[in-house]
């Protein structure tokens, strides 16, 4: 009576992930199929993963954050103030790269600590603050400028256009002229921020703090973590994240727009959800966030490609969604049932008996 | 605890607010709340804030209603608006002639569509034990395409005297019509309440599920009520601003009223997480939150910069309010209060201090 | 050998409570519910703060102001709710949040996870999901962790409550072993053979006041049962019991055959008659509340049969009950009764307003006037109707949802717990109260951690012992010897 009912080696976590995984292999594969044209290059792999080089990093923060049993709704307009900050700082201001780096990280930390410091130590709803957050950065946004700039820095500019080439994959196009793989500078970005946060959410004794305190924050207490610090850090690292999305974001674009990353953070949202990580914390392989992204992406292109509407995009994604959440509640209720129960995300409910 | 100096009254936090900020509107300009009549019908700062906050105030009721009873938020209000208003115009539009009853009969199906988007997203509330907001953000992202499917062309406009009298003013009748119609609304409501449990029900639902059931309450089929009908005010509130337009906009409509609600839904008072509610509180939320937006306005704040006010303003509200801050500022009034009458703070042999007693050490917990 | 002594006069519902435990030995503490055994556990982990009194640890006064201190300080705890996270594996949950260590190890962590598992017995694997471990096992893991820390003290809420036999004889070697490193462990239990097989000395308490410690050796069960239930110091009226009266051919009020719920109640059998006062008795854990529960459909009904006036009944769910005239007074209070910040009137009317039907709200003046009549009859304190029910005492809650269920003039009533936390004098008029509803016809199952509240009230006593039905008693003169005995297992004599 009182055995493991079940050898289980597959955490939540993991399952998930790889039914995500499962799907965009589908996903990707019909496409494949369908389009050998687009999508049997490399390039078109890279080239989704090139200019959606931001949206995958905030999805990365996103996913950190929601570990924790945590939100952050403002990443999407933070991501644009400071692709705007960026732009003017390049154009009008001391024209430097590096500083316009700082600057990026600078303010996406700067979000992080305050919005992080309201909630976890103040208590306050996450969705409420980083509402707030996401409608200060739109209000700076527009007061910095309004109209859209262009960075003409020549250094810049080359940095921008630079790319990676590697000679031995390619295709050879029509005219019989053979075209090298690029890759672009955000996708490398992006790739090595992938790498990075595995490492930092598997290995790291803040990583796996913050899984606990998004699992069962009262057992974290007790078991010794420093609950409020662990959340504190979580926010600030999405801030970190969102400001590097938005120099990515101002070097694959060149440009600093009111309407960059309008949208983003509800797209990272979706994204880490497919991906396998869950809105009420503690559950979610960070592996995921990409592979949700992408997952995603290509349903877009996809319907692109088949010449659609692109107003059914949005209505495929609904879909998509859709299917995973109910998907992944019912996997967590079958495989839950008698034991025990998640409970709800601390930020959306009081402490409930 | 934070309103215990008007105890039992949920409504100061909001009316303060607007009474702040109609003081700084008054010292701005005297003639604040001058009213004048125009084509035989009131317009002035009141009635303009009274007009421009129709969709948002019967949204915020419904809003309200659903963090009462799942303890969460519905981000797809705006959306859900979009879809029920391009019903309500393919119908109206479809119908030949536009004449007060097609008008109604459009309204009813758009409420019907209101009211089935309620129930998708109280069913996975309810039954799939999704969080709200995961839920809402399945039609949050697909819904206005869908919107813009069912209303076929871009932008279909309403060019109609009838449409654009509800829009606006009909004649003979001196307020303007949305006013009115957000009047007749909230009336309605409060016969609801009246002549139903569904604030008792929902309350218990929301402040302890577990209870509510074993008193015979079914936390389901409340939960999806409640969603439901925020759809019927979603189908309202999109009725409301396709007349005022005179055309669907299904990228535009109501676009970030989501945010608005729930903002109101907070100054009203309510707690995000269920329970008790008053929906007084969020109606005057929901006006406190126009006249802010107008006062920025008014006060010749940039539009871009007002938003940036409203984060700012949203800040201190929410660090105000919350429980951390407002145990610290008890502990610290008891403290100065014992310090004035000059009580003498004994020690113990041991160095403990006798006259600290912790709240935390009253024991409610029940015994296992 | 020198003694670790703790005590505290003097924490609110903690009456000038000592305890001493000495280095080395098993110190069973024990009483019954609202005694204060949590509350004296959580103000030695530095959970709670006490108000008063001291803490001394080898002679020398500590103050632990959270959890990590005590942890810090040698004081390992594992409670009876699971505090560990059910999202990580085994090997994590052993060792997060402790050391100072910036990269996981997963190796390590995985190969020491296997190393004490082994030792200890624990049927697990270190990568497995503790999710995916039976209760029992993760209670048994939360225990390893604590043992792993190294503790001087080591504190044990209910750990065997999930047990089954062959694991609770691995943790008691586990003791043992502990033991002989001059560990000190305090075990807080109700089981009673247990606390005799492992434990060196018994403290017990009861309603918040230390009654004393004993050694095990020289305390015989029966007179450890008697100290825990005890005599409270009761106004003795002279109640007469109710018998109800001899009806021929009627069939009882309510019947179940083979009830069993997923609360883990066997199938038991049960029946009242009209105007009978009968009640399940035995310690805490014995599965009162649970079969309660069963027959109201509180928890989900697995399987039996449910019969009232002789007809079959379906009852699935508590509307079913109460649109039956049952009525449930819920042992927890706070987490299934009251509706904490709803007013006094709300939460009078809730039951009565539902049976009445969603579309027929009650005015005002009807729900004032149900409150008002209530708030007289049990005189329960509250400043107005529309005091939020938080605000009120324990007692006075508790009354409110007395009320609450007398309002709908029930058939049969079933209280669980409905005295505790209440004054004397108003133990003795909800006595009274229950008498006088038996009088009347109403059928009334009654639970109390209090012996002679029961032998005064019922007619009729369902003895239950560690979840199952051990016996029954009834008839006029049942005293609380026979009721001791019946818990105790009846063989144990002095």
């Amino acid at each position: 009576m009182n055995q493991t009912k079940r050898t289980e080696v597959i955490s939540n976590s993991n399952l998930l992930l790889i039914i995500a995984a499962v799907i965009f292999v589908l996903m990707y594969g019909f496409a494949i199929l369908r389009y050998p044209g687009s999508f049997l290059q490399y390039q078109t792999f890279f080239d989704m993963f090139s200019l959606n080089a931001p949206l995958i990093i905030l999805t990365l923060g996103l996913s950190i954050v929601m570990i924790g049993g945590g939100i952050d709704i403002s990443v999407g307009a933070v991501t644009g103030l400071v692709t705007m900050c960026c732009a003017v700082f390049l154009e009008f201001g001391p024209r430097n790269i590096g500083g316009s780096m700082l600057l990026a990280l600078g303010i996406g930390i700067a979000f992080g600590l305050l919005q992080g410091f309201l909630i976890a130590y103040l208590e306050i709803q996450p969705f409420i603050i980083t509402l707030a957050g996401m409608f200060l950065a739109n209000g700076l946004l527009t007061t910095i400028h309004k109209d859209p700039l262009n960075v003409t820095l020549p250094d810049f500019v080359r940095l921008r256009d630079s790319e990676i080439v590697i000679q031995w994959l390619g295709i050879t196009n029509r005219l019989g002229k053979f075209i090298p793989l690029t890759i672009k500078p955000g996708a490398v970005i992006a790739l090595a921020l992938v790498v990075l946060m595995v490492i930092l959410m598997h290995w790291s004794r803040f990583g796996r703090n913050l899984y606990a305190v998004g699992g069962n924050s009262q057992s974290a207490l007790m078991l010794g973590i420093n609950v409020k610090r662990t959340k504190f850090y979580s926010y600030a690292l999405c801030g970190l994240l969102t400001g590097i999305a938005g120099f990515v974001f101002i070097l694959t674009t060149g440009a600093g727009n009111v309407g960059n990353a309008t949208g983003f953070e509800m797209k990272a949202i979706a994204g880490s959800i497919i991906g396998g990580t869950m809105l009420s914390g503690g559950v979610g392989n960070l592996i995921g966030s990409p592979v949700g992204a992408l997952t995603l992406l290509t349903i877009n292109e996809l319907i692109r490609a088949a010449g659609v509407n692109s107003n059914f995009q949005a209505i495929a994604s609904g879909m998509m969604l859709c299917i995973f959440i109910v998907l992944q509640s019912s996997v967590l209720w079958l495989r839950g049932k008698g034991r025990f129960r998640l409970a709800l995300p601390a930020w959306l409910s009081r402490v409930r008996s | 605890m934070m309103r215990v100096r008007l105890r039992g009254v949920q409504v100061f936090l909001p009316l303060s607010v607007l009474a702040i900020l109609i003081l700084i509107n008054l010292i701005k300009g005297a003639d604040y709340f001058s009213i004048s009549i125009i084509n035989g019908a009131l317009y002035g700062n009141i009635p303009n804030i009274l007009f421009g906050a129709s969709e948002l105030v019967i949204l915020s009721i419904g809003m309200t209603l659903v963090t009462s009873s799942s303890g969460g938020q519905d981000i797809s209000v705006g959306v859900a608006a979009a879809i029920s208003s391009s019903v309500f115009v393919r119908i109206l539009l479809g119908a030949g002639s536009i004449t007060w009853m097609t008008i109604l009969v459009a309204f009813l199906a758009s409420c019907v569509v209101g009211i089935l988007i309620g129930a998708f997203n109280g069913t996975l509330v309810a039954i799939f034990s999704v969080q709200p907001m995961v839920a809402t953000l399945i039609l949050y992202t697909a819904g206005r395409s869908i919107a813009f499917l069912v209303d076929g062309r871009l932008s279909p406009v309403l060019a109609n005297d009838l449409t654009s009298q509800i829009g606006s003013v009909i004649p003979g009748i001196p307020i303007q019509t949305p006013i009115l119609l957000t009047v007749i609304f909230v009336i309605l409501f409060a016969i609801l309440l009246r002549t139903t449990n569904l604030k008792l029900y929902s309350q218990s639902v929301g402040i302890n599920q577990k209870a509510a059931r074993l008193n015979g309450i079914n936390p389901v089929r409340i939960k999806i009520l409640t969603y439901m009908i925020l759809g019927v005010c979603t189908a309202v509130a999109g009725f409301i601003a396709v007349t005022k337009a005179g055309r669907h906009d299904s990228v535009n409509l109501l676009k970030y009223v989501e945010m608005d609600a729930i903002l109101a839904v907070a100054i009203g008072g309510n707690a995000l997480g269920g329970g008790k509610f008053s929906i007084a509180g969020s109606i005057i939320g929901a006006y406190t939150i126009e006249v802010l937006n107008r006062t920025l306005l008014r006060l010749e704040v940039d539009t871009e910069t007002i938003k940036a006010f409203k984060a700012v303003f949203i800040i201190i509200l929410m660090v105000i309010a919350s429980p951390v801050v407002r145990e610290y500022v008890a502990k610290s009034v008891k403290l100065m209060r014992a310090r004035r009458d000059g009580a003498v703070q004994t020690q113990l042999a041991d160095g403990t201090d006798a006259a600290r007693v912790s709240e935390a050490a009253i024991p409610t917990e029940k015994e296992v | 050998m020198h003694g670790i002594c703790k005590s505290f006069p003097g924490v609110r519902a903690l009456h000038d409570v000592s305890f001493t435990l000495r280095r080395g030995e098993v110190h069973a503490l024990m009483g019954e519910n609202g005694a204060g055994k949590s509350t004296l556990i959580k103000v030695m982990t530095g959970v709670y703060e006490k108000d008063a009194g001291r803490i001394l640890v080898e002679g020398e006064a500590i103050h632990f102001r959270s959890p990590q201190d005590a942890q810090d300080f040698g004081v390992g705890t594992v409670y009876q709710e699971i505090t560990l996270c059910p999202n990580l594996t085994v090997a994590e949950n052993m060792f997060i949040g402790r050391g100072r260590y910036a990269l996981v190890n997963w190796k390590r962590m995985k190969d020491k996870t296997a190393r004490l598992l082994d030792s200890l017995g624990i049927p697990a694997r270190p990568t497995q999901a503790l999710s995916s471990c039976s209760l029992a096992v993760q209670q048994m893991i939360a225990i390893a962790r604590a043992i792993d820390m190294d503790c001087k003290i080591l504190i044990l809420d209910e750990p065997t409550s999930s047990l089954d036999e062959d694991e609770v004889q691995k943790l008691f070697s586990l003791m043992r072993e502990l033991k002989s490193r001059s560990v000190g462990i305090v075990f807080v239990t109700h089981f009673l053979d247990q606390v005799y097989e492992i434990s060196d000395r018994i403290t017990v308490l009861r309603n918040g006041e230390f009654i004393g410690d004993y050694d095990a050796s020289s305390l015989p069960q029966f007179e450890l049962v008697s100290k825990m239930m005890g005599r409270a110091l009761d106004d003795i009226s002279q109640l007469k019991k109710h018998e109800p009266p001899e009806q021929d051919c009627n069939e009882p009020v309510f019947e179940a055959a083979g009830l069993s719920s997923a609360a883990g109640v066997r199938p038991f059998d049960f029946r009242i008659r009209k105007g009978e006062v009968n009640g399940f008795i035995g310690l805490l854990g014995s599965g009162r509340s649970e079969s309660a529960r069963a027959l109201y459909a509180a928890d989900k009904v697995i399987g039996g049969d449910v019969r009232m006036n002789g007809k079959r009944v379906k009852i699935g769910e508590p509307i079913h009950a109460m649109k039956r005239g049952i009525g449930y007074l819920p042992e927890d209070r706070k987490g299934d009764g009251i509706i904490a910040d709803l007013s006094v009137r709300d939460n009078i009317i809730l039951a009565f307003q539902v049976l009445n039907g969603f579309f027929k709200p009650f005015t005002r003046k009807q729900a004032e006037a149900f409150a008002e009549e209530y708030i007289q009859r049990l005189n329960i304190k509250t400043a107005s109707t529309s005091t939020p029910i938080k605000s009120l005492s324990g007692g006075n809650q508790q009354k409110v949802i007395l009320a609450r269920w007398l309002l709908t003039h029930p058939e049969y009533l079933i209280l669980d717990e409905p005295t505790r936390g209440i004054d004397v004098g108003t133990k003795v008029e909800i006595q009274k109260l229950v008498l006088k509803l038996a009088l009347d016809g109403v059928s009334v199952t009654f639970i109390s951690s209090e012996v002679e509240e029961m032998l005064r009230t019922c007619s009729r006593l369902i003895v239950m012992r560690d979840r199952a039905i051990v016996g029954e008693l009834a008839g006029e003169n049942i005293t609380e010897g026979d009721v001791m005995h019946a818990i105790a297992g009846g063989g144990e004599q002095p």
